[in-house]
Order: structure tokens, then C-alpha cells, then sequence
């Protein structure tokens, strides 16, 4: 005989008080315990993790910051830094040319150099050959390998930095690109920022009287600026100037080629779909150089067409192209019953895409359309094959130049921050605005 | 398919309902095909300006198909539909013109979720009625109360209940102020304690006078609120009568042996 018990039942049901969570599960100690300490093995994994991390970061702070040189304004300046240990002490002194001689006990690692005393640790900049040091006698230093210590040059980076931002761009017109960037960047964050007023007009500025006023301060020729051919723009002028015209126009061109793919219209669709393919199957190479040789062939023979534009055209319908079957793929996730709800209430094909379909599939989008935003930003260093100077080709050129040879290392770094700078930017602003965009659903 | 019979507690007076004599459909030999498939035969409808219709039938017996060809979500090849006197046809203008009059609610509210509950019901009016839009969140807030969740209008969809958003949709197409509601079958993805809350809006409705069709297994609803019951099954309409006579003394064997299905639990 088995008893079930079916528990005690309130005859008037109270729902029982919502308590805290267990306090070792909440709080910083909390997190630790749960990441980092659950288990030996997992304790064990976060100690290698931490001296991997102090590995790596020591040795880059250490090239970067403490040896790094930051003075100067020519090669010279970044001599390495050669530490030579003496071996008896010594009591501070000022050598006859000036220079300090510091106590330090250490064992001596090099030949000392006449005229200096032992054991201290010479912290001047000398090269490992015969120097000239007190008295006018020469000597000779050798320099163990390991003690030369190579720290960044950034001095190479804060001479050549105005060439990579502007190209060639003439020194005294730089102020007109940087007005231009600066107004642009400060709209684009106003109408980005919640709660300003007329953020639709300066969105409309933006996309309509800017570009032609930019292009305008850019080139001039009008209203007395003197006139700057566009294959003298360059550096990271130009890759905002081609990563933000392909932005803008790929989006609703790339909208419009969705869209028109999944037209009832055959013609249309058909149109749609060749443009689309043909694009995406192409590299982007192909579509530079295309754009410099081919599209001249379609054009009434002797117009002057410019290569820049060319470039800019090119790019544009290729990016487009991703962007369409990115949007595409939204418009199918969305459910059937949203297209049947605004047919029911009447709203036609161009509001319904408008005010229902395209705000929820762009919202579903925005990773992926940030994604090739972000890939398109990038891709703009490929304009140097068809020899347009973006800001990695000024880089190269910089390093290729025979007062900074062999420096590629700093340039790239600081390349490789810029374009990092801006992906990450709009990386974080697609993931705010997926969070406000979401609406419990 | 399940039919439930939710317990109605509110008194509903038919008498107070009246029907004109004014046609506000009239469907006429009307054939439709999905590909090859024949889902709705020879259909002859005619549904006066106040009139209650309660669709029932098995499942895919053609009864969503059927209303959703009168608001033109599907296209019939055969026969004719005149909603207001307006043929639906080929014409985008005819079209927009039935729509404009002809409110739906859908089995899965379908709102939008990008929107509030306020811009779900302001929208159409200000883009297709062209109405200023302090007017139009008037009117959605008077809908609203009507469905009595006005404190719901700056939520979004996803935030409420089924019941709730099942309120806003018919809220919604309330302020088209439209002359004939569909439903297909509102309440058949809600919790049972969700089904009366919305029934009694419909109820509430009708009593208003609206034209509703409503697609639905809520035999209590059909017997309190409608004026006449329709069952189809095959695609074609098998039997319609007063609820009355539907309910106790069904004609057709096809109509008894659903009927017996649903109703013995």
C-alpha cells in the first residue's frame, strides 16, 4: 500500500515573498568565484592566462612606451639606447661634453670606454661604433647585442602623421578637409545622439547639400580656394572620403536591389538578380580595375572621367550588392503576418515597406549590415592597386622613404589603431543600437 | 483542432442588434485554386450591414481562405466579390478602396513590434486616412479605452499578453472605423484565461452593430453573439443557419458528425 502525498493546499493562495539570491552567487566576489576560481584546474588555467597576459603586455609597453622615442624630428633621434654596465662604482660625474654618468652596481658586460669610469651605467644614446667621448681621445664600445634595446620610433609617425592624413593635400589648403571631417563627424554624432531636435533635418543635410559642399571644399576652384586635383587627395582623408560615399550609397541602392529581387515584376527581379550575382561573384580587385579600364569603354569616346569617381562608382555597386542580399535576408526573416497586417489596414507597397518591413529587417540586419560597413572600411586599402595613396599606401610610402627605412613596424601599428579606432566605433554603436532598438519581442 | 467553449458570463441581447437590409457582401460563384489545389467551390455569400457571421468547419475546410479573400490577401480566379459594392479585381484602387473599409484581426495579432501600442493604432489612420496625428492618437486612445488597455499605449507589442495584444489588434483596426471586421479565429493562440477578455470585446462590438465575420471554434460565442453560423468543410459551405437550429438540429450528416466531435469532450 503506497501513500502518494498530494501536500498541503491553501485555501486562499498567497504567492510566497520573492527572497535574494544566495550572496556567495552575487557581487564581484561572486564573478570571481563562478569565472575564475570554480575548480583547481579552472584556478590553474586562470594563472597561465595571467602570466601569458603579463608576457605580452610587459614586452609591447616596453618597445612602445618606456623605449620608445618620442623627441626629435629626424632619424637621428631614434638611435637605440645602449646600457653599458661598468663594474667597480663609481661616484656620480658630468663628462667634459656634458655627459651624466649615473651609479649603478652591476657586473660589466662591455669593454669600458677610456676616460669613463667603471661601474656606471652610461644611459647616452651612443652607436655601436668608435665614439668620440672625454678629453678628445676616442673609444671604442662594444655593445653586446642584447643590450642594444630597440624601442618604437615615433618620432617617424609624428613627422610623416599630417601625410597620412592628407596625402598630398597642399599644406596651407589642409584646413579646408579638416573643417569638412570635423562639421561631418559632428552632425553624424548629433543626429546619432537621442533626444536632440530636428535629427531628421541634419539627417537630410547630411545626405543631401553635404556632399556637394564637401566635394566643393575638397577640390575648389570656386569662391577663391585655389583648386585641388583629386589625385592629390589622399591618406586617411581618402579612406573616409571612399569608405563613407560607398556607405551611403550602397545602403539604399542595396535596399532598392533587395527589394527589386523580390519583385512581382520579371524584368525588374530579372535586372536585380544579374546585377546582384554579378557583383558578388567578382573580387573586389576585378571591380577596381574594371571600373579604371572598362567603364570608360561605355562612355561617349574623349570624356574625361575621373578615376577617383570611377573608383568611387565601382566600389559602390559592390558593396551594394552584399548589402542587397544581407537585406534580402532580412525581409525573409520577418513573418508573413506582417506584410498581411499592413495589406489589411491598407497602407500599399511603398509605405508598408517603408514604415513596417524595412525599420524591423534593417533592425534584424544591423550586425550584419555594420559587418560589411566595417569590411568595406577596410577594403578601401585595396584602392592602392589602381593608385589612389589611402592611408596604408601613404604608410608604405613613408616607410619606403630612405631616411625612415625599416620602421614598418611603427607604421603599421599605428595603421592598424586608426582603422581599429573607426571599426570599433561603429561596431559599439550598431551593439547600442540593436539594444534600443529592441523591443521585448 | 479543439474546440473550446468558454463560459460567456455576460448577458448579450440580440434584439438590440439590428440587421439592414443594406448588402455589405455579396460573393458570387466564386472559385479559388491554390496551384492545382481546389480550396474554395462555388461560393454564394451574402452578408448584410450588421450581420454576425460565425465561420466553423474543420481544418483546412477553407473558412480562413474565404475571409481572406474578402479583404484580398488572397486572390479568387473565379465568381465575384463585391465588398460595399466595390469589386475586388485586379485594380490596386479597388483594392485599397475594400481595405480601407475592412478591418482583419489575425489568429497571431501580427502587430508591429517595432511600434507602441499607441503608433500600432495610429499608424494607417495618419498614412492612409491622412488624419493629423494629435487626431488620430485621440482616436487610438478612445480604441484603446474600448478595448480597456489604454494604459498599455506606450508599451511595446512585446510587452503585453496575448490577450492583450489580441485587444490591440482589434483597437487597431477599430480606428480605421471600418464598416466589416474579419476574424480568423482570434482566440484560437491564447491561454484559456486570455479567450474571455477578448471575446468580450468582440461581444462588445457586435453589440456596437459592427459587420463581423468571424472564423472561430468558440461555440459559445457562435450561440450568444451570432445571427447566423456557417460550416464548411472541402472547400465548399456544407450548411448555415440560425445557431438555434445550427446547433440542435443540424441538417446535414457532415454537419452532425463535427458537431459531435467538438461538442462531447
Amino acid at each position: 500500500m503506497s501513500q502518494i502525498d498530494y501536500g498541503e493546499t491553501q485555501a486562499v493562495f498567497t504567492p510566497r515573498p520573492d527572497l535574494p539570491p544566495p550572496a556567495a552567487t552575487v557581487g564581484v566576489l561572486g564573478w570571481v568565484r563562478a569565472n575564475l576560481v570554480p575548480n583547481w584546474f579552472n584556478a590553474v588555467i586562470t594563472l597561465v592566462g595571467l602570466g601569458v597576459i603579463y608576457y605580452i603586455v610587459s614586452g609591447l609597453l616596453t618597445w612602445a612606451v618606456f623605449d620608445a622615442h618620442f623627441a626629435g624630428n629626424s632619424r637621428q633621434a631614434c638611435k637605440p639606447n645602449v646600457n653599458i654596465v661598468m663594474d667597480k662604482v663609481a661616484t656620480t660625474g658630468i663628462l667634459p661634453d656634458g655627459t651624466t654618468l649615473q651609479l649603478e652596481t652591476t657586473a660589466a658586460r662591455v669593454a669600458v670606454p677610456e676616460g669613463v669610469s667603471p661601474n656606471v651605467r652610461w644611459e647616452r644614446r651612443i652607436e655601436p661604433r668608435p665614439q668620440r667621448v672625454a678629453g678628445g681621445r676616442y673609444a671604442r664600445v662594444a655593445v653586446e647585442e642584447d643590450h642594444i634595446i630597440e624601442g618604437a620610433c615615433w618620432v617617424f609617425i609624428f613627422v610623416r602623421f599630417d601625410q597620412f592624413i592628407y596625402g598630398f593635400y597642399p599644406k596651407d589648403e589642409r584646413w579646408r578637409p579638416t573643417v569638412v571631417i570635423g562639421v561631418g563627424l559632428l552632425l553624424i554624432f548629433y543626429m546619432l545622439t537621442d533626444g536632440l531636435p530636428h535629427r531628421g533635418r541634419v539627417a537630410m543635410f547630411l545626405l543631401l547639400p553635404f556632399p556637394v559642399i564637401a566635394y566643393f571644399m575638397f577640390s575648389g576652384g570656386v569662391l577663391g580656394l585655389e583648386y585641388v586635383s583629386n589625385d592629390k587627395w589622399g591618406g586617411l582623408l581618402l579612406t573616409i572620403i571612399i569608405s563613407s560615399v560607398a556607405i551611403t550609397g550602397a545602403l539604399p541602392l542595396g535596399i532598392a536591389l533587395a527589394l527589386g529581387r523580390r519583385s512581382v515584376m520579371p524584368i525588374i527581379r530579372w535586372f536585380c538578380i544579374v546585377v546582384i550575382e554579378f557583383f558578388r561573384s567578382v573580387p573586389m580587385i576585378t571591380i577596381l580595375f574594371m571600373a579604371m579600364v572598362v567603364l570608360p569603354l561605355f562612355l561617349p569616346p574623349g570624356t574625361v572621367f575621373d578615376q577617383l569617381l570611377r573608383v568611387l562608382i565601382g566600389v559602390t555597386i559592390f558593396i551594394a550588392a552584399y548589402t542587397a542580399e544581407v537585406v534580402r535576408g532580412g525581409l525573409q526573416a520577418l513573418p508573413k503576418g506582417q506584410y498581411e497586417a499592413a495589406d489589411a489596414l491598407g497602407l500599399g507597397y511603398f509605405k508598408m515597406m517603408r514604415l513596417i518591413i524595412l525599420p524591423q529587417a534593417l533592425r534584424i540586419m544591423i550586425p550584419a549590415i555594420v559587418s560589411l560597413f566595417i569590411g568595406i572600411f577596410k577594403d578601401t586599402t585595396l584602392v592602392q592597386i589602381v593608385g589612389l595613396n589611402d592611408l596604408l599606401t601613404m604608410m608604405q610610402l613613408g616607410v619606403a622613404d630612405a631616411e625612415w627605412t625599416g620602421l614598418s613596424k611603427e607604421g603599421y601599428v599605428v595603421c592598424g589603431l586608426i582603422f581599429f579606432l573607426f571599426c570599433f566605433s561603429m561596431s559599439r554603436y550598431s551593439m547600442y543600437l540593436e539594444r534600443k532598438l529592441h523591443t521585448g519581442h | 483542432m479543439s474546440a473550446t467553449d468558454t463560459e460567456l458570463d455576460v448577458e448579450v441581447d440580440q434584439s438590440k442588434m439590428k440587421i439592414s437590409d443594406e448588402i455589405a457582401i455579396q460573393i458570387t460563384d466564386m472559385n479559388k485554386w491554390y496551384g492545382s489545389f481546389h480550396v474554395l467551390k462555388d461560393i454564394n455569400l451574402t452578408v448584410n450591414q450588421g450581420e454576425r457571421i460565425v465561420v466553423c468547419g474543420p481544418s483546412g475546410s477553407g473558412k480562413s481562405t474565404l475571409i481572406r479573400c474578402i479583404n484580398r490577401l488572397e486572390e479568387h480566379q473565379q465568381g465575384q466579390i463585391l465588398v460595399d459594392n466595390v469589386e475586388l479585381s485586379n485594380d490596386l484602387k479597388n483594392i485599397d478602396a475594400v481595405r480601407r473599409e475592412v478591418g482583419m484581426v489575425f489568429q497571431h495579432f501580427n502587430l508591429f513590434p517595432h511600434l507602441t501600442v499607441l503608433e500600432n493604432c495610429t499608424l494607417a489612420p495618419i498614412w492612409v486616412r491622412k488624419m493629423p496625428k494629435v487626431e488620430a492618437e485621440e482616436i487610438g486612445m478612445r480604441f484603446l479605452e474600448t478595448v480597456r488597455i489604454p494604459e498599455q499605449a506606450h508599451k511595446f507589442p512585446g510587452q503585453l499578453s496575448g490577450g492583450q495584444q489580441q485587444r490591440v489588434a482589434i483597437a487597431r483596426s477599430l480606428c480605421m472605423n471600418p464598416r466589416i471586421m474579419l476574424f480568423d479565429e482570434p482566440t484560437s493562440a491564447l491561454d484559456p484565461e486570455m479567450i474571455k477578455e477578448v471575446l468580450e470585446v468582440m461581444i462588445q462590438l457586435a453589440e456596437q452593430g459592427m459587420t463581423m465575420i468571424v472564423v472561430t471554434h468558440e461555440m459559445g460565442f457562435a450561440r450568444k453573439v451570432a445571427n447566423r453560423v456557417i460550416f464548411m468543410d472541402a472547400g465548399e459551405i456544407v450548411e448555415q443557419n440560425e445557431p438555434e437550429e445550427f446547433f440542435n438540429n443540424p441538417k446535414s450528416d457532415r454537419t452532425q458528425l463535427f458537431l459531435s466531435q467538438i461538442l462531447t469532450h
